[in-house]
């Protein structure tokens, strides 16, 4: 007889449980994406204006640090996560992750990281204010105290992502149903095995780069130290090393839930499954071979600003090879326009703003005037919020029916979807022109040279952040009253995890499906 | 009739439409890069715009494709589904053509880049060194160095007067050049990592404590142009501005002479003995340029530990001349003054802290003091 849940709050503490791991990460998420965007706010609210108006500069610096961290380790990692824990399993027909045990303590490690980062804005000194890339020595020899506290957040976030990691390459190379062959696994599955690899390969770097921080403020060691004979560009190319295959991390999965939804809403296969399992890898592989395209600036040598250049113009051509094949699936397919096709469109489009920004940025000289101004703002807000959010978001749309049980509102929905795809235009667009007119980025003060596009910035902040609180309501009501869903949810839906029931059963393919 | 929420969406882009126009009042916005006024300024100016052109050409063909599709091939207009789904010609298509456009841009940027990089054969040599938060010019072979801070009234920043038109861009004493000379920066730092970026020379070079990055312009016309620090480097990173004048020779030459001139009776003037109130009243201004951003206009700490009634400011002379030369062996935002100020200067700064706000220590320290303890060392 199949058993159901553990009752009460042990349920959610002891479970191992592959759906209740995924929801806990999903929600935590979901907190972790509204502390980052109070955040933005805050940065949004002291830039409507010149002059300093609500928060003095040092806080100011806090604001920006503390939202690219929660955002990047809080919000956007933890949600692929809890994705890749509901649906790969039910993807490629397995009972559950293969390190059931694992995956719990994965989780529950995260709220303490957060927390010990968290609770720094209370600390004397205040939270960490040298920005989400920590370069030192600002972030070592010039840091207050509670950068400590940093060190050891950062720490637990990298093993619960490794472990996290270890676990999905686990489950996906051991516990495919028979006949789930490599390349018939659906792309989602495909995407976030090479994600796994890449986390397992650069987290370990993270941690070292912390690690060495560490010994440099408490232990007399000089890694960073250029007084000591050590060098400060040392912490840029290790931290780089993480920092771009990081960057992918983000993005790869995403492209996993578009490659799912887009055939789906558009009725057709995808176009160029194999092509787009290999211009995945060729990403990740590039992915190791860039990083110093974020130094441009530090005074590498021409031969190697050379081929740092030329190896980044090149992620354009993979990339390139994977929008063109969503666009030719949407192709003579017959469309429809649900909630989750409209944000993978808008991901498809932005996406490409993204990496056109990103394809120009790539041309070194010309780095020399963007490099560290809002218009590298725009460009990598460009990619990860219609990347990484607008995907996130695709997916809950798309699955929530199957996770719950229940139809979410469709036009609630798209009035969630025009809003935020508005307020992000018109949040991140300005900044390309401010970025271009001069404005350097992390300033809490500014030219009025700036001031309109600040201004305009700054209200498609507070509209996308409203739409993320109606998101917050849709999905809430959803669980609570929407309406029994098929089991097959989506006219167009294909693949094993829409041949269990809605919501889908504690335990799932128990016995696994036999796949042709 | 249309459906509520098309309506809905409608009414939404309409008021974003009528928004926007009304929100630039009277300012003209810069929605581009500047041009700049060198020769690699231009060039990098004409690689961005090629490039630009480049990716809006692939978004129309990109975005039209997508739209086309989204038009015809949705369901509401009976449209049937194909099931083709590969096709190693079009894979192959849409992999060489981005791949020899790649090629085209390389070409261009790497002749660019290779100028950029030829800082060799300078006439003038200025080494920039960056500290939190303000710039060191020293004209290298001409003994000449100063300071640059940012000039912009406190009070302007708090909102309680009208912002300048530089407004954060302005310094006290800018980096004066010579044009149609090859002008070379040699940039370092003393404590984080800052960077010089002046956007009309389109150069950027980070100022990295150890390293010294070298970087050059030849500007064609006389002019002011302005910049800021462009890489995070603490509390005050937003008010570290850079203005360069460049002027002819001539000017160039005059005003090098005149700072000659002014280095010698600073000289001089370190063997001279001040009055109190002379000290006092300096003091007072360079306390403003120097301490105020951490220590409050007021001694009351902000950052930095109060000098209003501090155990240092209200102690023995010896260590208060200690902190402020050599720095705080503890605390590494309080810098090294002995190198980077005069003599003069810091013997005024260390008067005014131990008898503004209250200290009234009553003693005064002299330009020769200074020396004296800096050679006791």
């Amino acid at each position: 007889m199949a058993h159901g849940p553990a009752k009460g709050l042990s349920r959610w503490l002891f479970t191992t449980n592959h759906k209740d791991i995924g929801s806990m990460y999903l929600w935590f998420s979901f907190m972790m994406f509204f502390l980052g965007g109070i955040f933005a706010l805050v940065i949004r609210a002291e830039l409507f204006q010149p002059g300093l108006q609500i928060v003095e500069p040092d806080f100011f610096n806090q604001m920006t640090t503390m939202h690219g961290l929660v955002m990047v380790f809080g919000a956007v990692m933890p949600a692929f996560t809890g994705l890749a824990n509901w649906m790969i399993p039910m993807m490629i027909g397995a009972p559950d992750m293969a390190l059931p045990r694992m995956n719990n303590w994965s989780f529950w490690i995260l709220p303490f990281a957060f927390a010990l980062l968290a609770s720094t804005l209370f600390m004397e000194g205040g939270a960490p204010n040298f920005g989400w890339t920590f370069y030192a020595p600002l972030s070592t020899t010039y840091a207050n105290d509670t950068v400590t506290f940093f060190i050891f957040g950062v720490h637990i976030m990298g093993a619960s992502s490794i472990m996290g990691a270890i676990n999905i390459v686990a489950t996906i190379l051991n516990m495919r149903a028979p006949g789930m062959t490599l390349m018939k696994m659906p792309l989602f599955v495909w995407t976030w095995l090479i994600t796994a690899y890449l986390l397992i390969a650069v987290m370990p770097v993270l941690a070292g780069v912390v690690t060495m921080m560490l010994m440099d403020i408490h232990f007399g060691t000089s890694f960073f130290d250029a007084a000591g004979g050590g060098d400060p560009v040392l912490f840029q190319h290790v931290f780089w090393f993480f920092g771009h295959p990081e960057v992918y991390i983000m993005i790869l999965p995403a492209f996993g839930i578009v490659s799912a939804i887009i055939p789906t809403f558009a009725r057709k296969p995808l176009f160029g499954y194999s092509s787009m399992v290999y211009a995945t890898a060729s990403i990740a592989f590039l992915s190791f071979i860039v990083w110093a395209h974020h130094m441009f600036t530090v005074g590498l040598p021409l031969f190697g600003e050379l081929v740092f250049m030329y190896a980044t113009m090149l992620i354009a051509v993979p990339t390139g090879v994977k929008v063109f094949n969503w666009v030719t699936t949407m192709w003579k397919g017959s469309m429809t326009f649900e909630t989750p096709m409209l944000f993978s469109i808008a991901f498809v489009i932005l996406f490409t703003i993204g990496g056109f920004s990103g394809l120009m940025l790539s041309i070194a000289p010309v780095d020399f005037q963007y490099h560290d101004t809002y218009f590298v703002v725009a460009h990598f807000h460009y990619v990860l919020v219609p990347g990484a959010i607008f995907s996130i978001t695709a997916a809950v749309y798309y699955w929530l029916p199957k996770w719950s049980g229940n139809m979410y509102n469709e036009t609630l929905g798209k009035a969630h979807f025009w809003l935020a795809f508005v307020g992000l235009n018109v949040t991140f667009f300005p900044m390309h022109f401010s970025g271009l007119a001069g404005m350097p980025r992390r300033i809490p003060d500014y030219n009025p040279l700036w001031a309109d596009w600040n201004m305009i910035s700054s209200i498609g902040a507070f509209l996308f952040g409203a739409a993320q609180v109606l998101f917050l309501y849709i999905v809430i009501r959803t669980i609570v009253s929407g309406k029994k869903a098929t089991q097959e949810v989506w006219e167009g839906s294909h693949g094993l995890e829409w041949s269990v029931p809605s919501p889908a059963p504690y335990h799932t393919f128990s016995t696994p499906p036999e796949v042709k | 009739m249309l459906s509520t929420s098309k309506r809905s969406l409608a009414l939404l882009f309409a008021t974003i439409l009528a928004l926007l126009p009304a929100l630039s009042f009277g300012g003209d916005l810069q929605f581009n890069m500047t041009e700049g006024v060198t020769e690699v300024s231009r060039e990098v100016y004409g690689l961005h715009m090629l490039i630009f052109y480049v990716c809006c050409a692939i978004g129309v063909v990109v975005f039209g494709a997508m739209f086309i599709s989204m038009y015809l091939h949705r369901k509401s207009r009976g449209a049937k589904a194909s099931n083709f789904h590969e096709s190693v010609t079009l894979e192959l298509v849409w992999t060489i053509i981005p791949a020899l456009i790649l090629i085209a841009m390389a070409y261009p940027a790497t002749l660019t880049l290779k100028k950029i990089y030829n800082s060799d054969n300078a006439e003038v040599d200025i080494l920039v060194t960056a500290y939190q938060w303000k710039w060191r010019y020293e004209y290298l072979g001409d003994e000449v160095s100063f300071f640059s801070n940012l000039s912009t009234l406190r009070s302007q920043i708090r909102n309680e007067e009208e912002k300048g038109e530089n407004y954060l861009l302005e310094v006290d004493e800018p980096l004066i050049v010579p044009v149609n000379k090859k002008v070379r920066f040699l940039v370092t730092a003393a404590d984080v990592i800052h960077s010089w970026w002046i956007p009309e020379l389109a150069v950027k070079r980070d100022a990295i404590p150890g390293y010294t990055n070298a970087a050059w312009t030849f500007i064609e016309d006389e002019g002011v142009y302005r910049g800021q620090c462009a890489e995070l480097c603490g509390k005050d990173h937003g008010f570290m501005p850079i203005e360069v004048h460049a002027v002819s020779e001539e000017k160039y030459a005059a005003w090098l002479a005149d700072k000659k001139a002014k280095v010698a009776e600073i000289k001089a003037a370190s063997e001279k003995t001040f009055t109190f109130e002379e000290l006092y009243a300096q003091g007072e201004k360079a306390y403003a340029t120097s301490c105020a951003a951490c220590h409050g206009t007021q001694g009351e700490g902000l950052v930095g530990p109060a000098i209003k009634g501090s155990a240092i400011a209200t102690g023995p002379v010896a260590n208060h001349l200690d902190i402020v030369i050599n720095g705080s062996a503890n605390n590494p935002m309080m810098a090294a003054y002995g190198p980077q100020l005069d003599p003069v200067t810091l013997a005024s700064i260390i008067t005014f802290q131990r008898n503004a706000f209250g200290n009234n220590m009553g003693d005064s320290v002299q330009p020769v003091d200074i020396v004296t303890f800096k050679q006791g060392q």
